[in-house]
């Protein structure tokens, strides 16, 4: 065979017939979404299934006393009350720590706690019964002796003198602590010519999945099998983490994940309830139900971003960045979440501020405490908007500082395009960005001129607006250095099957999973291009152990980059098998012959040879008038890992046009622009939508979105109505460009999109309301910029 | 005991008094097209027609609907009324997740009808957006939704 290119296989050439990869294909499985005919977990319905409901402590930290269950077990339709007791005899508790992050420490988890409840919200006892009402009556009826402890829930005091240390056994509150210093940091402060600093403020929030989290764990006493129907994005993680702890084997345990509503990171995690399930089915052996409402997303859902940062920026009189340093804080509740562990968001932030900018010295430390919230862990783009906020918020006060326009400080700073491959400070590895060409692209796209003209103008009527600026880089393609090389089984390595049936169709399963962002239609549009099909051929199979390729699923961007490619290679060996075949009975030569639209062609020539359908026909049926060592397999498997670089890093400059209002606080957001570069784009449609779904998550945290506890460790925000998301009378039109940046780790040199819209939306929201502001002299950092807290800015409350 | 019409078919049930219409749609009557996102009516997930008004499932309860005629995004697509609009969801890629996307299409659907109504002239996207504040949507960043929701009823106004 000839050696194979992304030019040889017509990447990105639209003049192909069967072309699909850069192309707007609409997705498959989008008609039986809008016509409400998906399959989510709560729409299964199992034969003799019985419905959980948690009791979860009133208290952010307490003693749990005496448990008296007979009230609850007389409550009609009750079948069962399970303790932290009864679930330890069939479930083995977890840590979360990963070796490769020094020191890290954290304390044993049961699914439900033995002793001590230590947020509010946590699953304390469990009742099993005929519905899920009958289960919330039988919780109302349980009697527990809570006894009340003095809870830790200020990151700032969590390591000081006389803090409650939340596990003892541990010692302190410490987690995990990470400094990385290069250069001279202190020589470059001390020679600068303007050094600006600030304390920055990003608020806890949650992932609100529409589709709260939801399991049916079946455990069949017959075959010892489990077999679990989970929203989640990470089956095959499932899969290991239900067999290790229930002490089975991974083969007897299948986790199927149909349709997912929504999980950005937040299904991602083993949440203890949910590993409550499967260890209640295992004792009962029959199918428990359990979907968390609205109340328990909020109160047990991973909470994010809850970090201090305090930053200064050191600059000379060109405007050039001399260097950062950094001091982020942030509280991740009772437990590091397993098997990921909370300390990866903290480690993030010291790897990916400064990120975009060419500088020498950089210093930055993050450390991790415990307190009595809810666990927080990774959520839709780690740390990035954290990193991004924080950088972006300095160079605009460093602009400011110098008399500088914000565009122009970038200019100077931004990595150049022809620098890579490069190192940056805190050792991130990048093997190619386009942070000038991004820039370039973004002011085809934004009009500047007549948006400073305006801004101008309106000031004069008392009306304020602003246009920010952020660069921003994002990592995908998560190689074994995320989490395999600290002991967590995540695969970073997926695989795909592919297989050609009799009828000349194709079928390709696949070990990344869907969850909207629309992973099978871009694996079908890949396999469609890389076998020579039309792409109405080609069915998809993903989110199923048993019967899918063992990977990784869906996670830190890496369903086009790496299942892609496993699709795309397995689809080319697919092809290559075909033509073999397809040789033998049309005596030529393979070589001599090509695919295309679901015909064995002559490759000269374009004329057609044969159809795949008669192919088939042939293969399967006819075998006997076959060459007999004709080798006929017509399926076959790829695995792909990246092997140069730990992450494929991405990149991309988000811009925010908006109004605030002095009177009121309010921010009206006016217009969005991003570009972004994710190396080859698939589907341009799927990562335009991805891209504005990320931005309008991360306009969530900028603006409204807040966990709010009180002092005393009570979560305030629990219902929608107290914890405001964004809506669509509020969002702005959304504009986005690309550049493309191929990956040269693969043949697809797709690189992951679906985490840049959030990790660059509220820097550039902050720096556009701080333009605004501007000529009234005050300045917000603390997310969410609430009314409240940019009329204190204003001084017009205290 | 409550006799009701749902998708055009005559329904018979015993229903709790606590039991709300999602969960009667959902557990009695198999129509897991509609969700509960939240049970406390911000969401819009729920959302279902009830005499021809589109009301939030999780906050009507289905005792008081002896006699009732509703309609769920199962009846809705079966009857072909909004195809156009479910077409141009798909062809937008409005839809992500989905989950939110059935109580979606059925306030979009109440858009259609009442521009319809209020005889021809185009909502603008402003007022599209007002229309649809009350369903939330995590995944598409709304701005697909507004676009498909716009094609159709500019298709309609070009056809009427
Ligand atoms: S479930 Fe009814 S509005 Fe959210
Ligand atoms: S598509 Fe997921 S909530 Fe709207």
């Amino acid at each position: 065979m000839n050696e194979i290119t992304p030019a040889s296989i017509g990447l990105s050439r639209e003049d192909l017939p069967n072309s699909y990869i850069g192309r707007s294909v609409p997705r498959p499985n989008a008609p039986k979404l809008v016509q409400g005919r998906a399959t989510y977990t709560d729409d299964v319905v199992l034969p003799r299934m019985v419905h959980a409901a948690f009791l979860r402590s009133p208290h952010a930290h307490a003693r749990i006393g005496a448990i008296d269950t007979s009230a609850a077990e007389a409550v009609p339709g009750v079948i069962r009350v399970f303790t932290g007791a009864d679930l330890a005899k069939v479930c083995d508790p977890w840590v979360a720590t990963l070796d490769h992050l020094k020191g890290m420490k954290s304390a044993p988890q049961h699914p439900l706690p033995l002793t001590r409840a230590t947020w509010q919200g946590e699953p304390i006892v469990a009742v099993v019964a005929e519905t899920r009402a009958a289960a919330e009556d039988g919780v109302a009826a349980l009697r527990i002796e809570f006894e009340p402890l003095p809870a830790q829930t200020d990151m700032e005091t969590a390591l000081a003198p006389g803090a409650v240390v939340i596990h003892p056994e541990l010692g302190d509150n410490l987690v995990f602590t990470r400094t990385a210093e290069t250069g001279d940091v202190a020589g470059a402060f001390a020679a600068a010519h303007k050094v600006v600093e600030a304390g920055f403020v990003t608020g806890r929030h949650t992932g609100v999945t529409l589709e709260p989290r939801s399991i049916i764990a079946d455990y069949n006493r017959a075959d010892g099998t489990l077999t679990v129907h989970h929203s989640t994005q990470a089956p095959h993680m499932m899969q290991g983490v239900f067999a290790k702890h229930l002490r089975m084997e991974e083969g007897d345990v299948r986790v199927i994940c149909k349709d997912v509503g929504g999980s950005f990171g937040i299904k991602v995690h083993v949440y203890p309830d949910e590993v409550a399930v499967a260890a209640m089915a295992r004792i009962l052996g029959r199918p428990v139900k359990f979907i968390a409402d609205r109340f328990e997303a909020f109160a047990s859902d991973i909470h994010a971003r809850d970090h201090r940062i305090k930053a200064r920026l050191a600059v000379d009189t060109e405007g050039k960045v001399l260097a950062f340093d950094v001091d982020d804080l942030t509280g991740i509740g009772p437990y590091s979440v397993y098997p990921r562990t909370s300390a990866i968001e903290g480690n993030q932030v010291v790897n990916l501020c400064g990120g975009p900018y060419d500088f020498k010295n950089y210093r930055c430390t993050t450390t991790v405490v415990l307190q009595n919230k809810a666990p927080t862990c990774q959520y839709r783009a780690v740390g990035h908007p954290i990193a991004t906020a924080v950088t972006e918020g300095l160079m605009d006060l460093a602009a400011e500082a110098l008399g500088m326009d914000p565009i122009e400080i970038r200019r100077r700073n931004l990595i150049r395009d022809d620098a890579y491959p490069y190192t940056s400070p805190p050792g991130m590895r990048f093997e190619g960005l386009s942070h000038h060409a991004s820039l370039e692209k973004l002011l085809e796209m934004v009009p500047v001129a007549k948006i400073r003209a305006d801004q101008e103008e309106a000031r004069k009527r008392g009306v304020y607006r602003g246009l920010g600026f952020a660069a921003f880089i994002e990592l995908t393609n998560p190689s074994p250095f995320m989490y395999g090389i600290g002991g967590a089984r995540i695969s970073a390595q997926d695989g795909c099957t592919v297989r050609m049936d009799p009828d000349g169709s194709i079928v390709a399963s696949s070990g990344v999973t869907e969850q909207g962002q629309g992973t099978e239609a871009i694996l079908a549009q890949i396999v469609a291009h890389g076998v020579g099909v039309p792409v109405s051929r080609v069915k998809i199979i993903t989110g199923d152990t048993q019967t899918t390729p063992y990977g990784g699923g869906t996670w830190a961007c890496r369903g086009a980059g790496i299942g892609g490619e496993a699709a795309l290679q397995s689809a080319i060996a697919l092809k290559q098998q075909i033509l073999e075949v397809a040789g033998a009975m049309l005596q030529a030569a393979p070589e001599s012959l090509d695919i295309s639209m679901g015909h064995v062609t002559d490759k000269a020539t374009g004329a057609e040879r044969m159809t795949l359908h008669e192919l088939g026909r042939i293969v399967y049926f006819r075998g006997d008038t076959l060459p007999k060592d004709l080798q006929r397999e017509l399926v076959q498997t790829r695995h792909f890992i990246t092997k140069e670089y730990p992450f494929a890093f991405t990149n991309g400059i988000q811009a925010s046009w908006v109004e605030v209002d002095p009177m009121t606080g309010m921010v009206k957001l006016l217009e969005h622009w991003c570009v972004e570069d994710c190396g080859r784009v698939v589907n341009p449609m799927l990562v335009d939508e991805q891209v504005r779904g990320g931005i309008v998550q991360g306009i969530g945290g900028a603006l409204y979105e807040h966990c709010v506890y009180d002092s005393e460790g009570n979560l305030l925000t629990t219902t929608l109505a107290d914890y405001l998301v964004p809506m669509s009378a509020e969002m702005p039109e959304m504009h986005v460009g690309h550049v493309e940046t191929p990956t040269r780790e693969s043949l697809l040199g797709a690189k992951g999109a679906g985490e840049a819209g959030t990790a660059g939306a509220p820097g550039a929201i902050m720096n556009a309301i701080n333009d605004a502001l501007r000529p009234l002299n005050a300045r917000v950092h603390e997310q969410p910029f609430t009314p409240e807290r940019i009329l204190r800015a204003l001084g017009a409350i205290a | 005991m409550i006799t009701l019409t749902v998708n055009g078919e005559r329904v018979t049930r015993h229903v709790e008094p606590r039991r709300h219409l999602i969960d009667f749609l959902r557990l009695d009557l198999g129509l897991t097209g509609s969700h509960a996102g939240c049970e406390h009516g911000v969401c819009g997930a729920c959302t279902v027609r009830v005499d021809g008004e589109i009301v939030r499932g999780c906050l009507v309860l289905a005792a008081s609907l002896d006699g009732a005629e509703v309609v769920t995004i199962e009846g809705l697509s079966d009857s072909g009324e909004v195809a156009d609009l479910q077409a141009n969801f798909v062809a937008r890629n409005a839809a992500q997740c989905g989950f939110c996307t059935p109580g979606m299409i059925m306030t979009a659907a109440d858009i259609l009808a009442h521009a319809k109504e209020a005889g021809g002239g185009t909502p603008s996207r402003a007022e599209i957006r007002e229309h649809l504040s009350g369903n939330y949507c995590r995944c598409t960043g709304y701005q697909a939704i507004v676009d498909a929701v716009e094609d159709t009823l500019k298709a309609r106004a070009e056809h009427a």
